[in-house]
């Protein structure tokens, strides 16, 4: 397998991400807390884009199971746990205060880059000293 | 309905963004893993130099859609202190909880993967938690 054909998926999903990310209104933080403003003024445009998102990746899924491996790569590398622990529960409770707080998480963050670079510098600043530390303190610490 | 509409058809693209990510390299459009993976702080197995090209495709798919589309604003955000501790909770958050909106809310819960829905259901509740707080503390939003 070519370099070239390795990096075409990642090259082509990225792209498609982020003008999905940008025609789906999800660059934009406030949009996004309106969403979540379930109580108060609430946006309903993020459940039409995770709605549509789901729809095409449930087909996806069904595909996959007839492939015997991915076009562009030797083997499958899907995540392979089940089992449900602390730390998969405090990480998705942190990254949603953070969600609520600023309205931006990872993808529209890294794709905003080219909208407003100045305006969303130091979140992305602030977001790879959060993984830093995580690398630090646990990941880099265990077995 | 012109929010919604254009919604749907972003939320179509992020699907098929991940089904070529699924079916091409076998693998999951998670951009928190893969941006940790791109930084070399820990996120699996993917090439660091794929990861490269999916977290510059981010950003370059967003500029051709703005062109395309014209109108991406109003790009309103809160104010600098409350970004940078938002920011170092979601990175944070992320690593520990092993993903974030994209891998967990559209690769995993599609899927059907119980650690996803399950961790899908708490950052939504989080967020909404956190947005009524801010509300209920006179925050404007």
């Amino acid at each position: 397998m070519s370099a070239l054909r390795r990096l075409l998926p990642p090259l082509v999903s990225g792209t498609l991400f982020g003008a999905g990310l940008t025609v789906g209104g999800m660059v934009n933080p406030q949009r996004v807390r309106h969403f979540l403003d379930l109580f108060g003024d609430w946006d309903p445009t993020l459940a039409f884009v995770m709605g549509g998102a789901l729809i095409v990746m449930a087909f996806a899924w069904r595909i996959q199971r007839g492939m015997g491996r991915p076009v562009f790569a030797e083997t499958w590398s899907l995540p392979d746990r089940t089992d449900l622990d602390g730390k998969l529960i405090a990480g998705a409770i942190l990254f949603g205060i953070g969600w609520g707080i600023a309205g931006i998480c990872p993808g529209p963050a890294v794709a905003s880059l080219a909208l407003v670079p100045a305006k969303v510098l130091p979140f992305i600043a602030a977001m790879i000293a959060g993984m830093a530390l995580h690398y630090l303190t646990i990941e880099r610490t265990k077995g | 309905m012109a929010d919604q509409l254009g919604g749907l058809v972003g939320g179509v693209l992020i699907g098929l963004a991940g089904a070529i990510m699924l079916l091409g390299a076998g693998r999951i459009a998670g951009v928190s893993g893969i941006a940790a993976r791109g930084l070399g702080l820990g996120g699996g197995t993917m090439s660091r130099s794929s990861a490269w090209m999916f977290l510059v495709g981010l950003p370059v798919g967003a500029l051709v859609a703005a062109l395309l589309g014209g109108k991406v604003g109003p790009l309103d955000y809160v104010p600098l202190p409350a970004v940078i501790v938002a920011g170092l909770l979601v990175g944070f958050g992320t690593r520990l909880g092993s993903g974030c909106t994209s891998g967990h809310g559209v690769c995993g819960v599609s899927r059907l993967s119980q650690r996803s829905l399950v961790a899908t259901a708490t950052f939504m509740a989080s967020g909404i938690a956190t947005v009524a707080i801010l509300r209920a503390a006179g925050v404007a939003l």
